[in-house]
Order: structure tokens, then C-alpha cells, then sequence
């Protein structure tokens, strides 16, 4: 994982790339637990009892808004680190398959 | 707005992307086309996610249940913004093996296995059909909602109808630009690119809508969210099963239905594109979501109550009189729902086609032993007559259903059913141990599982399965319900069914990899696909050159068309420098054609095909067994050779050896025939001389006479001496000599030397150190000849030993068998460089005259020893001239001993 110490200069590109690969990696997960965030608030089971028109009882608009905020989010990200791996996309490099997840086998 | 006023928009838009997309495949056809293959049309064409039932449902949906509708694209979302795990490695393989549809992906994958490749295709025929149906009615619906009053009573006949005219204009589009030829690739260019600009109008479409509901309707964002908040039903509750399920599963979905592989893999040109694509399709999704829930909202409030939520989109502005924005919309549902059956019959025709009826039609006609025909125009044709098929099928089901079921339930059966590829298509990405039978097993259950836990059931009770066997179970066996299996019957239908086909689909496919051995086809397969990075080129799996060129041109011509075909047969010529369009049939050309004809009919049955022609060229395991054992024998046989040559090499050294001991020996006999003239010569000339000066001379004293006559007489017996001695050597050399064995006494055998050799210089006084003990020996040996060798040893000395006060020891050792007698003088000893001569015939190291011996001494010395199984040398460094003779203690027993082989007589030189 780490870089060969007399060459740190030259493989901080490829270093750079591979963990951009890491981040991208990572994003879905990321991705995956806020939008499961909404899950986790107060529902009727930790409440005793919940009047049908309570106002704002399933707090759709903030939801909503939480929602829309983390797709835009992963969206942005997803632009700029697209720009990072398409170098990778150019010439398979030898540091593009360096740390590929290895397929269980 | 007028019902034909309507249908006349619709054909204006249809004729409109019918010359959009034949403008595209004129420009590609001639090579121009960049801007199609632009990542910009690329993240359009996948568009074709958002169906009708996005463009309509989702609203409905959101009506329904709130949020819920947004995990439909939460979960694509993922998937692209994690582009880099699995999509990247998904298009590049598809690209890389010209996979032509999800069902030929995971049939190449297993070992080109058509099986595989039919139930895949039967499975998302089955689940693509209700969804198809869903587009007409959708498209139906739209159009009835113009043609009445929103709240009025529709007319099915008409919907019925308009669906059949939808269904054939659309087959007509498909078979117009999806089948207009067999592209190498399998890819559309005028098809894309028409879905592109549906993706487009689509989104627009939406958009318009929303900012009508937004900014028009209502006062903005902030009003929108306060009205959402109101009209919050408890319903619209998030309910985590189903949010984390539906999630999954369309992100599943995303991967594996049919027509996004379509637009995903097969269309896809560069991996650059799927970059793009991974944050502009998001966004698209994005954008496609965020006017829903307001529309919902919008709609709920404003339209009278019990309008169908599934219309709003398009009821909203025509309630509030925006005729242009309803069309608009209108507009917008017709492409969503026009891409998705175009694409989704094109990728469904492609793979009924080639691993359904072309595997079928081959198989027919191997059977009757007959040529294969204008394979070009069959597969063109069974390709054509498949989406008729298939829109025929998708119609056959709107009008039996009716289109009672709400949008987004068929939707989500639809995602269940072709999830059940899921675990064959990563297990072909990511895992090199998956297997075909474990891939058949796996997707055989999950399939069975969604048709009765899911599929059956939704057409309603009665209609498929019986009300009384929902409710109890087949046979009254309640943990078989099919909403209840195992009795788990707690869950959401939809969830259950994607619980246990799933599961264990997954399951079964796993352990049916576990325990069965793939063929070898399959694995070189699996290491083509899991591998894909790692590698430079495509994995080679011809290996025999059977067929003829001649022979495989005009298969390619059928499939590929004749220009074409003949074009690639004169590149790969070219490639292999050869000119013409014949090249020769390497492996690497079959796996060329393969792959070009995989583009066209699919991987299995390109296989199937060019083994037909080429015969069983396959490799199989009896070809590496029989291929290895040519090997072993070939490397066996080389083996003899060597050793065969090494033989030979050293019988020739021996040979040169022995070729080199004649030469010498040759040489030697001829110094030995000189030296030994020489010798004769001086006595013969000196006795000649004097004889011929007494026969001569008359006036000679007797004295005189006398002293020739003595002359004459020495030089006589130093002839007589000189022949014996050769006598003697010549027959110790040949080992003929007859040995007196007896037993005697080493010190006496001293004596008699002593006493024989003192008369040679008899003036000089020998010290002699001997020593009674050790010389006290009995031996058995041949007396005369061992004492002949001492004799010549003392006399020896005697002769040459310089010192002033001459001395002589004598050492006697004995070593178990062995006697080693010295004889070692206090003279000057013998000179490094002659010690090696002295043994040699005729060898003297000073003047013949002054030793007066003919130089065979030692050498006869030598000869001697050897015949009495013993040796003499000369030991330098002590003190002076030291020779060494060793000899057996018994030789009559030493004889008998076969091991001291080379010390007998016989091996003596």
C-alpha cells in the first residue's frame, strides 16, 4: 500500500489515483447508509399513541429535502472523482490493478 | 383537444424520431458518427430505466405511499456512483466478447452453454412481457384520458385498440432500425440515438409539469413543503422492510434487466462513456424525482377526489386547462413508454433468437445432415418475427389483465424476476469457481420460485392459482402457501418473494458451484472473464486447424452479410500478411471470426457453429491428454536419443584414445625399432671393424691379435647380452613368462643380490644398513626373477651412486598382503624431469658407453614386478636415489584374488 520511500515523488500520481479508486469504492456504502438514515427517527412503536392527522407525523417534506441533499451530494462527488479515474480508463496502468479488490475465489 | 388531433401529434413525433434515427444510421453507416457515440447520448440512452411507469407511476406511487418511490432510483444510484466495482468490470467484459444480451453474458460465461442461455431468456421473457403491457396500457390510458372527461367513464374497447395500433407501430419501429442488419457488434445506433432524444423529451416533459405544479400552482418550494407536509397521509410512513428492500432491488434491477444491459453493456462503445455516465445518470434520475412528490401533492390537492394519482402528470394541466403542457406530458409518457418497448422487445428478440429458436433450427438441421443455408437472412427474420412475438405477447397480457393492477406493482414483479440472474452474473464477474451447473440449478429455483411466490399470484386469485391454494397452500400444506412459504408469512408479498427466490437462488448456485467441475471450456471462460484486467488479449480456445478458408467464408457470409464478411476475411489475410481473402486458419483467426460472429448470433451459438464447420476442434480434455502424451512420448524418445549419443560420443573418445595409444605406440615401436638398430649397430660395426682389420692385416703381433680377438669377443657377448634382455622384456611384456613359485626368505633373496652385484665396479666398498628383523620374511614368489630386480636395483647403484663414501639402505615394510621393500642411496639422486623416463626402454640418463648396459634394466625391472603382481617406482626426496618395490606376500594367493585385477600379469603393460 505504501509508497516505495526513493520514489515518493513519482508514484504520488498513481498514489493519488488508487486511492481515488478506494474513495469510489467507498462512495456506494456511504451513499447507502444516509439514505437509510431515515429509518432510524422516531415511529409509532417508540411513541404510544400517534393521532392519524397529527401534523407532521411522517416528516415526508424533511425527508425529502434530507433525501434530495445526499443524492445531490453523492452526485457531485461522483462528477469529480470521475474526472480523477478517467486517467485510469486511459492506459491500464499497472497501479490501476495493484490494489483491485481480489474476486473470492 | 381532439382524439385525432392526438394521434396525429403522436405520428408527427414518431416520424419525426423515425428520421432522427435513420439520419443517425446514414452517418453512422459512413462512418461519422462521433457525436452518437458521444457519453452525453450514452447517459441518455439509459434513460430507458424511466419507463412509463416513472413517468406516470412514480407520481401514483408517491400519491400512495410518499417516499417510497424513491428508492426506484436510489438504488440505480448507488450502483453508478459505485461504477468503478462492478459496471466497469460488467462493460468491459461485454465490450471485450461482444456480448450480445444478458443471456448470452452469463451462457459465455459457463462455458458457451445454450442452456444456461435459454433460461435466462425464458425468464426475462416472462417477466418482460407484463412489463411491455404495462407501456401499452399506459400509452392506452393516456390516450383515453384525452379522449374523456378525467372523471368520465373510459372505454376499454377503444384502449384495447389503441394498445394493439401502439403495439404494431412499435414493432414496426423496432424491426426498422433494432433488425435493419446483424451488426458485428449488436448495436443500434439509429435506436439509440432516437431514445436519447425520447430521454430528452421525456425529462423536459416532467420538468415542465413540475415547474407548473411548483411555481405556478403552488407558491414555490417552500409553499410545496408545507403542502407536503399537509397532505401527509400515515401511509406515506417510510417503512424500513421496504425501503431497504426496494433499494436493493433496484439496484439489482439496474444490472440486470434485459434492456438496460441493452443500453449498458451492448451499445456501450468506450469505458470513458460509463465515467460520464456514472454521475450524469444519477442526475438524471435526480432530476426525473425531485417534481414527483410536488405533482403528487399538487394533484391530490387540487384534482377531485378518486382521479386516478397513476394520471396525474398528465390530468393536472389539463384540469387547469394547460392543453399545450398536457400534450407536452403527454408527449413525455408516449417516449417513456415507446423507448422502454423498443429497447426491451430488441433485447428480448435477441436473445429468443439466438438461444432459443436459432440453437433449435441449427440443432434441426444437424440432425438432418444438411447445410446450414442463408443463416443472414434466418436470424434476420427469426429476430423480426421475435418482437412481433414478443409486443404480440405484451399485448396478449394487456388486454387478458385489463390493466387492473396498479403501474408500479407490475414493475416490481417484473425487478423480482430478472433479479434472479443476479447471483449467475456476479458469480461470472467476481468468482472463478462458479459453475455451470450451479449457475442452472440456482437460476431454475429462483425462477421457479418468483413464477409461484410472486408472478402467478399477482394475476389475482382464480386466475392462475386458485383462491383455496393462496389461502392454504398446495394439498393443504400451509407452509407452501405462496405468500407463506416455510411459514414466514409475516412479510410484504413482494419482499417475501425477494427473500426466498433470492436466497436461495444464491444458495443453490453456490453450492451447485461447490460440488461440480466445470469443463475446461468453462474455465478458460471464467479466467477470460473474472480476469478481464489482467490480461492483454482474448484467451485462445481453437486449437487445430481443421477447416478449410474456403469453407468458413461463406458461413461468415451468411451471418455477416457478403461485403463484410469478406472485408474481415481479407483483414485478417492482411493481418497475416498474406493477400486475397483467403488467410490462413490460425487460432487466432478462429477466435477472431468467433467473436465477430458472437456480435451477431450470440457466443453459444457462434461456438456451436464454428465447431460445425471446423469439426470438433474444441479443445477438450482427450485433446490436452492426447496432446501431453505425444509429449511424453516425444520427450521420452528424445531422451533415448541422448542417451543414445552420449553413448556413441563416448564410445568414440574411446576410440580416439585408443587410436591415440596406437599412434603412440606406433611411435614408440619405431624409436624402439631405431634405438634397438642403434644398439645393435655399435657392437656389430666395432666387432665388424676388428674382424675385417685381422682378416686384413697379415703383420699382426699375437698380442695384438689377441686384443681384437678380445674386443671382438666382449662386444659379442654385450650383443648376446642386449638380445636376451630384449628376449626377456618381450616376454615379460606379454605376460607369457613362467613364474617358479615357492616360499623363501626376503632376507636371503637380499643376500644373494648383495652378493651378485658386487662384482659390477667391484672397487667400490659399499656400507650396507640393513635391518635382520624386518628383512626376516617369508614370501612366496618367484626367487630368481625378484633377486633379478634387486640385482639390477644394487647394481644400479653401484654404477651411478657419486658419493665418495657410498651407502646403501635397505627398508623392509610390511602392509597386511603387502611387502614394500626401499633401496635408497646417498648419490645425487635422479633429477625431477627424468624421474618419469627412467622406467623407459633404452632410457639412460648419462652415456650408453659409461654404463655399458643397453638401458632395458629398469624397464625389464618393471616388467618383472608387474608379472609378480607388485610394482617398483621411484621415491623422490630421500636423500638420494630411492627405488620402492612392492610385491604380494603370497602371490600364488594374490593371483586367485580377482579384485587386484590390474596388478596381474595379464593387465600388466
Amino acid at each position: 500500500m505504501t509508497p516505495p520511500r526513493h520514489s515518493q515523488f513519482l508514484a504520488r500520481d498513481s498514489y493519488r489515483l488508487r486511492r481515488l479508486m478506494d474513495a469510489v469504492r467507498l462512495l456506494p456504502a456511504l451513499g447507502l447508509l444516509l439514505f437509510l438514515l431515515p429509518l432510524m427517527r422516531r415511529t409509532e412503536t417508540t411513541q404510544t399513541v400517534v393521532p392519524p392527522s397529527s401534523p407532521g407525523t411522517p416528516a415526508t417534506a424533511q425527508e425529502a429535502v434530507f433525501l434530495f441533499l445526499v443524492w445531490a451530494g453523492l452526485v457531485l462527488a461522483a462528477l469529480l472523482m470521475s474526472r480523477g479515474l478517467r486517467h485510469a480508463l486511459d492506459v491500464p496502468t499497472r497501479a490501476d490493478e495493484a490494489d483491485k479488490p481480489a474476486p473470492e475465489e | 383537444m381532439s382524439f385525432n388531433y392526438l394521434v396525429l401529434t403522436c405520428l408527427a413525433y414518431v416520424i419525426l424520431l423515425f428520421f432522427v434515427a435513420s439520419a443517425a444510421e446514414r452517418s453512422a453507416a459512413r462512418g461519422r458518427a462521433g457525436w452518437l457515440r458521444s457519453p452525453l447520448v450514452y447517459t441518455l440512452s439509459l434513460s430507458v430505466y424511466c419507463t412509463a411507469w416513472t413517468f406516470y407511476g412514480a407520481v401514483g406511487y408517491a400519491a400512495r405511499s410518499g417516499l417510497e418511490f424513491m428508492t426506484i432510483y436510489l438504488g440505480p444510484t448507488l450502483v453508478f456512483v459505485g461504477w468503478w466495482v462492478i459496471l466497469r468490470k460488467l462493460v468491459r467484459i461485454g465490450r471485450e466478447n461482444r456480448v450480445t444480451s444478458i443471456a448470452d453474458m452469463i451462457s459465455a460465461r459457463y462455458g458457451k452453454s445454450n442452456l444456461l442461455g435459454a433460461i435466462v431468456t425464458l425468464l426475462c421473457v416472462a417477466a418482460g412481457t407484463p412489463y411491455i403491457a404495462l407501456q401499452l396500457q399506459s400509452i392506452a390510458q393516456s390516450f383515453t384520458v384525452f379522449a374523456t372527461d378525467p372523471t368520465g367513464v373510459e372505454l376499454a374497447t377503444d384502449r384495447n385498440l389503441i394498445a394493439f395500433w401502439v403495439a404494431a407501430g412499435l414493432a414496426l419501429f423496432t424491426i426498422a432500425f433494432g433488425t435493419r442488419n446483424l451488426d458485428a457488434n449488436e448495436q443500434h445506433p439509429g435506436v439509440v440515438i432516437a431514445i436519447a432524444v425520447e430521454a430528452v423529451v421525456k425529462l423536459l416533459a416532467l420538468i415542465a409539469v413540475g415547474v407548473f405544479a411548483v411555481w405556478i400552482v403552488a407558491a414555490g418550494p417552500g409553499d410545496i413543503l408545507t403542502r407536503i407536509d399537509a397532505q401527509a397521509l400515515p401511509e406515506w410512513q417510510i417503512q424500513p422492510g421496504r425501503w431497504t428492500g426496494l433499494i436493493l432491488l433496484s439496484a439489482i434491477a439496474i444490472i440486470c434487466l434485459p434492456r438496460m444491459f441493452q443500453v449498458l453493456v451492448v451499445e456501450n462503445t468506450n469505458d470513458q462513456h460509463l465515467a460520464t455516465a456514472s454521475w450524469a445518470f444519477p442526475l438524471y434520475l435526480f432530476l426525473m424525482s425531485l417534481f414527483v412528490l410536488p405533482i403528487a401533492v399538487v394533484g391530490l390537492e387540487v384534482m377531485p377526489a378518486g382521479s386516478n394519482p397513476d394520471m396525474f402528470v398528465l390530468t393536472l394541466p389539463l384540469y387547469l386547462g394547460q392543453d399545450g403542457l398536457a400534450l407536452l406530458s403527454f408527449l413525455g409518457g408516449f417516449s417513456a413508454a415507446t423507448s422502454m418497448v423498443i429497447v426491451a422487445s430488441l433485447a428480448l428478440a435477441t436473445m429468443v433468437s439466438n438461444h432459443l429458436v436459432v440453437p433449435l433450427w441449427l440443432k434441426a438441421r444437424a440432425s438432418r445432415n444438411r447445410d446450414t443455408g442463408d443463416m443472414r437472412l434466418l436470424v434476420l427474420s427469426v429476430r423480426r418475427l421475435s418482437i412481433a412475438l414478443v409486443l404480440g405477447l405484451g399485448y396478449v397480457y394487456y388486454t387478458i389483465t385489463g390493466g387492473s393492477a396498479a403501474l408500479a406493482a407490475i414493475g416490481l414483479i417484473a425487478f423480482v424476476g430478472v433479479a434472479q440472474t443476479l447471483p449467475a452474473l456476479l458469480g461470472a464477474l467476481f468468482w472463478r469457481g462458479a459453475s455451470r451447473t450451479g449457475a442452472a440449478l440456482g437460476l431454475t429455483v429462483g425462477a421457479a420460485l418468483w413464477v409461484y411466490t410472486l408472478f402467478l399470484p399477482s394475476f389475482g386469485p382464480d386466475v392462475f392459482l386458485s383462491a383455496q391454494l393462496m389461502e392454504q397452500g398446495p394439498f393443504g400444506l400451509s407452509w407452501l402457501r405462496p405468500y407463506g412459504l416455510f411459514g414466514v408469512n409475516t412479510l410484504d408479498p413482494l419482499l417475501h418473494a425477494l427473500f426466498w427466490s433470492l436466497s436461495l437462488n444464491a444458495l443453490v448456485f453456490c453450492v451447485g458451484s461447490f460440488v461440480t467441475f466445470p469443463s475446461p471450456i468453462e474455465r478458460v471462460q471464467a479466467a477470460l472473464f473474472v480476469d478481464i484486467f489482467d490480461r492483454s488479449g482474448p484467451a485462445r480456445s481453437w486449437t487445430r486447424p481443421v477447416a478449410e478458408a474456403e469453407d468458413l467464408l461463406p458461413m461468415a457470409q451468411r451471418i455477416l452479410g457478403v461485403s463484410e464478411a469478406q472485408a474481415f476475411f481479407s483483414a485478417q489475410a492482411e493481418l497475416q500478411g498474406k493477400t486475397g481473402f483467403l488467410p490462413d486458419i490460425t487460432p487466432e483467426f478462429l477466435d477472431a471470426l468467433e467473436l465477430k460472429l458472437s456480435g451477431s448470433v450470440g457466443a453459444a451459438t457462434a461456438h456451436a457453429m464454428l465447431a460445425q464447420s471446423v469439426g470438433t476442434a474444441v479443445v477438450s480434455v482427450e485433446d490436452l491428454m492426447a496432446v501431453a502424451s505425444e509429449t511424453a512420448q516425444i520427450m521420452e524418445y528424445s531422451a533415448q536419443l541422448e542417451a543414445k549419443s552420449e553413448e556413441l560420443s563416448r564410445t568414440a573418445r574411446k576410440l580416439r584414445e585408443a587410436n591415440e595409444m596406437l599412434q603412440k605406440l606406433s611411435v614408440q615401436k619405431d624409436a624402439f625399432l631405431s634405438q634397438i638398430s642403434h644398439e645393435l649397430r655399435t657392437p656389430m660395426t666395432s666387432i665388424r671393424a676388428f674382424s675385417e682389420i685381422m682378416m686384413d692385416t697379415d703383420a699382426m703381433t699375437p698380442e695384438e691379435r689377441t686384443h681384437f680377438a678380445q674386443i671382438i669377443h666382449d662386444e659379442s657377448i654385450r650383443l648376446t647380452r642386449l638380445l636376451d634382455d630384449l628376449l626377456d622384456l618381450s616376454v615379460l611384456e606379454h605376460g607369457q613368462v613362467q613364474l617358479n613359485l615357492g616360499p623363501v626368505l626376503l632376507s636371503d633373496l637380499i643376500d644373494k643380490a648383495i652378493t651378485a652385484s658386487n662384482s659390477v665396479q667391484g672397487d667400490r666398498k659399499f656400507r650396507m644398513l640393513r635391518s635382520r628383523d624386518g628383512e626376516s620374511v617369508q614370501i612366496i614368489t618367484d626367487a630368481g626373477r625378484m633377486t633379478q630386480v634387486f640385482i639390477n636395483i644394487l647394481s644400479n647403484a653401484r654404477k651411478y651412486c657419486i658419493s665418495d663414501d657410498p651407502q646403501m639402505q635397505i627398508k623392509v615394510r610390511r602392509q597386511a598382503q603387502l611387502v614394500e621393500v626401499d633401496f635408497i642411496d646417498n648419490g645425487a639422486g635422479i633429477p625431477r624431469d627424468k624421474q618419469a623416463l627412467i622406467f623407459e626402454k633404452f632410457s639412460r640418463l648419462t652415456d650408453s658407453m659409461q654404463a655399458g648396459g643397453a638401458g632395458l634394466g629398469l624397464a625389464i625391472c618393471r616388467e618383472i614386478m608387474h608379472n609378480l603382481g607388485g610394482d617398483i617406482s621411484y621415491v623422490p626426496g630421500q636423500g638420494g636415489a630411492a627405488f620402492r618395490v612392492s610385491f604380494p606376500l603370497d602371490l600364488s594367493a594374490h593371483m586367485s584374488t580377482p579384485d587386484s585385477h590390474d596388478t596381474t600379469p595379464a593387465a600388466a603393460e
